[in-house]
């Protein structure tokens, strides 16, 4: 890749018996957002931990912004920004004070009213961080991630716990900085997060990358097949509704089959003549376009939120 | 030294901004204050001198508390992670919570030592440069001890129980509560061992007899070379990550910070002069009590007796 700002090769961490990260390797280009896509316990936070220079990576090669954050964090540190997942600030603390305190840390420094004007915080720039809502307290995680107009921006779990109206605030926000043009490195575990905002996602599942690729490429991949998901009364042999005309495969997931067609009318058909015959019945049936979770389905037999 | 300055002014911030900082950094000080001064000395000026060593050194000790409390408190929070992003360095978190504690108990210290002079009329404070550098080095020196502890426990449960069991010996053998020679000869060794009875004792000469900082070398040294030490290990054993546990090893490094004293506290028994100086103190605010309260009643008796009114007149 050749306007690369971060290049990560075969990195491994372990956590005693715990094999954490299993020889990840990505590229990212400067003004790309790149996000690792997996369930809880995938070893993403570990990798952009690694990255941001907070752990110490086993083995492997990570150069951010040309600093290796083994041995040049201090550096390196000027030069990134981050909103951690599980992190806080301490509850007597203004709005305000926090962005000026994490200003007087760097050399480079944006206007801290600018930042609180484009997060929306104006408002709430004398109130406490205790006294802030959960959007709130992102959206100032992210303010303060931007203070010193990092070349690089780390996202760990931006929206996680958040409810679906301030996630979809939190999704404007870095889209803002996405048409901004600036670098960004993200983790979630939301398939919609991943296809909105992300330019290339790569999927990560026991600690290692199954795949890679731009939202669009990586659904092609799974031949952009529809999904039908259905519930039935009995249970029925996965081969035998994998065969059905106009079904491409099925799997069982959580009591459901997960169908997948190229022809989803004549798979339909199928499936509810199949069904008559073996006097069975369709409790619940749902249809939905191929998504980064069929590609992750395909790939692991597992949901991503399992 | 900007991130130093930063943490600094943040650290004071929240400090005033806590109610649990003003009881336990103002109101309890100033309240052992007027107990010492108001009840145990009964307002006598020579005895509150004599007690304001044990106030001032329970006010310093007590920097142990707040700094292992907020600490810990920051770390199990995910705060100190969020620090750890950020240029700022382990040393700079470490040394600014030393400076906003120090600037924090300064004021206080100030303010007894002004209540004892104009509220309970104490002739002398004594030496104030030894005064000011002991409660200096001993803020410092006990506010490391804190950080020592906040790196060595995993949590606040831990913290409060070690915080506990250190305070205890700290201010009941010192001299700091219960008088240095009212203890049991054997008391007496084993409180050679704790640093708070070096910073009481200290404190107790430069008030009382007055020491300039020349006649104090011991303390001073013996505190300064306790806060490197403590500096040094809670730098190596700083840790920014909530679920980065300490090992059991690890929390014997909390055994080394006893080196300096015990090491002291062996010499001292067999050729210093502590126990010595603390009778012959002590003995000399008695008499002056003594000589005082026998001043009081003849003062009275010469305002109130009319005959010696008028042997006091002039004769023709």
């Amino acid at each position: 890749m050749p306007n690369s700002v971060l290049q990560v090769e075969n990195l491994t961490k372990r956590y005693g018996d715990v094999q954490a990260v299993r020889g990840i390797s990505f590229q990212v280009a400067e003004g790309e957002v790149f996000g690792l896509l997996g369930p809880n316990g995938a070893g993403k936070t570990s990798t952009i931990e690694i990255l941001e220079g907070l752990r110490d990576a086993d083995a492997g090669m990570v150069s951010v912004c040309g600093y290796d954050p083994r041995t040049q964090g201090d550096e390196l540190k000027h030069e990134i920004g981050a909103a951690l997942q599980s992190t806080a600030l301490p509850d007597k603390l203004r709005v305000m004070e926090a962005l000026h305190l994490f200003a007087g840390f760097y050399k480079r420094r944006k206007n801290p009213d600018d930042l609180l004007k484009r997060f929306g915080l104006e408002e709430k720039r004398n109130a406490f961080y205790s006294q802030l809502s959960g959007g709130q307290k992102q959206r100032l995680a992210l303010a303060i991630a931007l203070i010193n107009d990092p070349k690089v921006v780390f996202l760990d779990e931006p929206t996680a716990g958040l409810d679906p109206q301030v996630r979809r605030e939190i999704y404007d926000v870095i889209e803002e900085l996405r048409r901004d043009k600036k670098t960004i490195v993200l983790t979630t575990h939301y398939i919609e997060e991943a296809e909105r905002l992300c330019d290339r996602v790569a999927i990560v599942d026991h600690g290692q990358i199954i795949a890679q690729g731009t939202p669009r490429e990586l659904k092609q991949a799974s031949a952009d097949k529809t999904r039908i998901e259905v519930r039935l009364a009995r249970e029925e042999s996965e081969a035998t509704l994998g065969t059905l005309e106009g079904v491409s495969d099925c799997r069982s997931l959580n009591g459901n089959y997960v169908l997948h067609c190229q022809r989803p009318p004549q798979a339909i058909v199928s499936l509810v003549k199949h069904l008559e015959a073996q006097n069975n019945e369709l409790v619940s049936l749902e249809i939905a376009t191929p998504s980064l979770e069929d590609v992750f389905i395909e790939l692991t037999g597992r949901r991503l939120r399992d | 030294m900007t991130n130093l300055l930063t943490l600094t002014r943040m650290r004071v911030r929240l400090a005033l901004r806590n109610k649990m900082f003003f009881f336990f950094s103002i109101i309890m000080p100033i309240g052992f204050f007027f107990l010492y001064s108001g009840v145990f000395a009964k307002g006598e000026p020579i005895v509150v001198a004599y007690l304001l060593g044990p106030v001032l050194g329970l006010n310093v000790m007590g920097s142990f508390w707040g700094l292992s409390a907020t600490l810990v408190t920051f770390r199990e929070q995910g705060i100190l992670r969020r620090f750890h992003v950020t240029p700022a360095t382990a040393t700079d978190m470490l040394v600014s919570s030393i400076l906003a504690n120090y600037a924090l108990t300064l004021p206080t210290v100030i303010a007894e030592l002004l209540l004892a002079k104009f509220l309970f009329h104490v002739p002398s404070l004594g030496d104030l440069t030894s005064i000011f550098l002991l409660v200096s080095i001993g803020t410092i020196s006990f506010g490391s001890l804190g950080l020592v502890i906040a790196s060595v426990t995993n949590t606040m449960q831990e913290t409060q129980v070690l915080n506990q069991l250190l305070w205890l010996p700290l201010i009941f053998l010192s001299g700091a509560t219960i008088p240095f020679t009212s203890l049991s000869k054997t008391v007496q060794h084993i409180a050679l061992f704790l640093p708070a009875t070096y910073l009481v004792h200290g404190l107790k000469n430069a008030i009382v007899n007055a020491f300039g900082p020349d006649k104090i070398l011991l303390p001073l040294a013996s505190l300064t070379v306790w806060f490197v030490l403590t500096l040094f290990l809670s730098s190596q054993l700083f840790r920014w990550e909530p679920e980065a546990k300490i090992g059991r090893r690890a929390k014997l490094y909390v055994a080394a910070t006893a080196i300096p004293f015990l090491l002291l506290g062996v010499w001292e028994a067999r050729y210093g002069r502590v126990i010595a100086e603390e009778k012959v103190t002590m003995q000399r605010v008695e008499d002056s009590d003594r000589s005082e309260q026998r001043r009081k009643p003849r003062e009275q008796e010469q305002s109130t007796d009319p005959t010696r009114l008028d042997d006091a007149k002039p004769r023709n």
